[in-house]
């Protein structure tokens, strides 16, 4: 048979451990901290404003950019937090989450061969939509420091062809953020180099050690970056795919153009649930930021306790502990642990091929699940000690 | 609120030393706060919140909420009334209220014509009582901001980024 596949897509690294996940589907009543969401439903009174907008008949396309009352509250969202003043004109696109909005930034700026710094562990979708658009990922690894991109280390990637960096705090897996200080030191380094700082900023309310500092908000910033952020983690409505992008017109001004011939708009149902999102929903922000932040301290001391040496994660809902104890690699780790515990993480490797030794635990579960899962997993390391 | 009474209220089974590891502070200090909060009556009961409606019993109960209407006593105001009749065993709630009538009370009993009997018998004819509307209770939907209804199931995929 014709192979109709392009070559393009036909390279593009299909994720490693696919199969892996297809065990866990597979499974019943297994335990799983490998959930990428929060386990919360979207709060009563914005799914409530969902039903209300189809009740009222609001079935039709928006404008592309987005209803012009949602970049409204979001420019009033922005500039309440963080004192940020993006207009709602021509500086704010709502996307299909903020996968959409990588894709759409990344395809606006790359010219064929413009390099894309990613520091690793990085989320899985950065590089391959890097390359999809043209560009060459590169890798910046940041494991001797702790999971944390330093300037010194950004600065030794850069070259005549570095075009941009993604940076995404609070970081999907480690968990990692940044203070203001190490922001503002990494800001310099992508100034006086002229990149685009890409900031998926998604788990920003989810930061717990300190406040979270926008990366537009830091002066002079504001023209080398494109802030991204949506609603799936603060208001758990990741069903809802609706999120945004902020930057500079013509960046911007290219995306849109990308968005409306592929997307048109984000389905109007889900913007006017956003809208109410921000409207009303700040109430239930606190009451699960403290609820995730308490499963943090139980799990994290947890993990540390039965020997998984794991870093205090700062912001998300994710730990990232080593499993050299067990002396197994991740994806063994993970397919071992399921079988045997049936507990299923999520193995280090998807996250870049050089993280064998560590797998993502998502604490975006209940208390009672994370304490049965880490009596398992003490069962499982006592019997499989190095 | 505290932390620790948010757990609580949500979970009153999690111990000391797991509301420890949470709240990154010494058992012996939670331990502490608790028994203060007890103590001054800031935490009255620990209960599990049980649905009636699937438990078979043949002792199943009848509720009523009643709307009292009351004349104030001088100096007393309607404290005192009050307590006369949140005394009863009978009585599960008892709240002063604005509006229309000026005492809600919530009734419990073993079946329709013991709670009427206690409406006719011991509550209406109490001095400064003036009036009583009865509403038998028919179906539960929430309690306690706890909702009635199966428990439900994780609708997330087992495993994503």
């Amino acid at each position: 048979m014709k192979n109709f596949v392009s070559h393009k897509v036909e390279i593009m690294q299909p994720s490693g451990i696919r199969a892996f996940f297809d065990l866990v589907l597979g499974m019943k009543d297994v335990i799983s901290l490998g959930v990428g969401e929060p386990d919360f439903v979207t709060p009563w009174e914005i799914r409530e404003a969902g039903i209300t907008s189809l009740e009222q008949g609001f079935t039709s396309y928006t404008s592309n950019k987005g209803l012009v009352k949602l970049r409204l509250e979001i420019n009033h969202y922005l500039k309440n937090n963080y004192g940020l003043d993006y207009s709602p004109e021509d500086e704010i696109l709502v996307t299909v989450g903020v996968s959409e909005a990588v894709d759409l930034v990344l395809r606006a700026i790359i010219d064929p061969g413009d390099k894309v710094l990613i520091p690793s562990p990085s989320y899985v979708s950065y590089a391959p939509m890097t390359e999809l658009a043209g560009g060459a990922a590169v890798k910046i690894d940041t494991l001797k420091d702790d999971f944390k991109l330093t300037p010194a280390n950004l600065e030794r990637h850069i070259d005549n062809k570095t075009k941009a960096l993604i940076l995404n705090y609070p970081c999907n897996p480690t968990g990692v953020s940044y203070t203001r200080r190490e922001l503002e030191a990494l800001k310099k380094v992508i100034v006086k180099h002229k990149i685009l700082a890409i900031c998926d900023e998604i788990y920003c309310d989810l930061t717990y050690d300190f406040a979270h500092t926008p990366f537009p908000s830091l002066k002079g910033a504001g023209d080398y970056v494109l802030y991204l952020n949506g609603f799936s983690k603060s208001y758990a409505m990741t069903g809802w795919r609706v999120a945004y992008a902020c930057g500079p017109k013509d960046i911007i001004s290219a995306m849109t153009k990308i968005h409306q011939y592929t997307i048109m708009c984000v389905s109007i149902t889900s913007q006017m649930a956003a809208c109410e999102a921000l409207h009303t929903g700040r109430n239930s922000v606190d009451r699960m930021k403290r609820e995730y932040r308490r499963r943090r301290e139980f799990i994290v001391g947890g993990l540390n306790r039965i020997g998984l040496k794991c870093h205090m994660p700062q912001g998300a809902f994710y730990a990232f502990p080593s499993i050299k104890k067990s002396g197994l690699n991740c994806l063994d780790f993970a397919r071992k642990l399921l079988n045997e515990e049936k507990v299923a993480v999520v193995p280090g490797t998807a996250f870049g091929p050089e993280l064998t030794d560590y797998v993502r635990i998502s604490y975006a579960s209940s208390f009672d699940n994370l304490k049965e899962a880490l009596l398992r997993m003490e069962n499982f390391l006592e019997r499989n000690k190095k | 609120m505290d932390e620790i009474l948010e757990i609580l209220e949500k979970d009153a089974r999690v111990s000391v030393e797991e509301m420890a590891r949470m709240l990154k502070r010494k058992p012996a200090e939670i331990r502490k706060k608790i028994a203060q909060y007890e103590k001054d009556g800031i935490i009255i009961a620990y209960k599990a919140v049980i649905n009636r409606e699937l438990v078979k019993d043949k002792n199943a109960e009848v509720r009523a909420i009643i709307e009292v209407n009351l004349v104030p006593q001088k100096d007393l105001g309607f404290d005192k009334i009050a307590e006369r009749i949140y005394a009863f065993p009978e009585v599960s709630g008892c709240f002063l209220v604005s509006g229309t009538y000026d005492l809600l009370v919530f009734v419990r009993g073993r079946d329709l014509n013991s709670v009427a009997r206690f409406v006719a018998e011991k509550l209406s004819p109490m001095e400064h009582v003036r009036g009583v509307v009865s509403h038998f209770l028919l179906k539960k939907y929430k309690e306690d901001g706890v909702m009635l209804k199966q428990k439900e199931e994780d609708k997330r995929i087992a495993i994503s980024y």
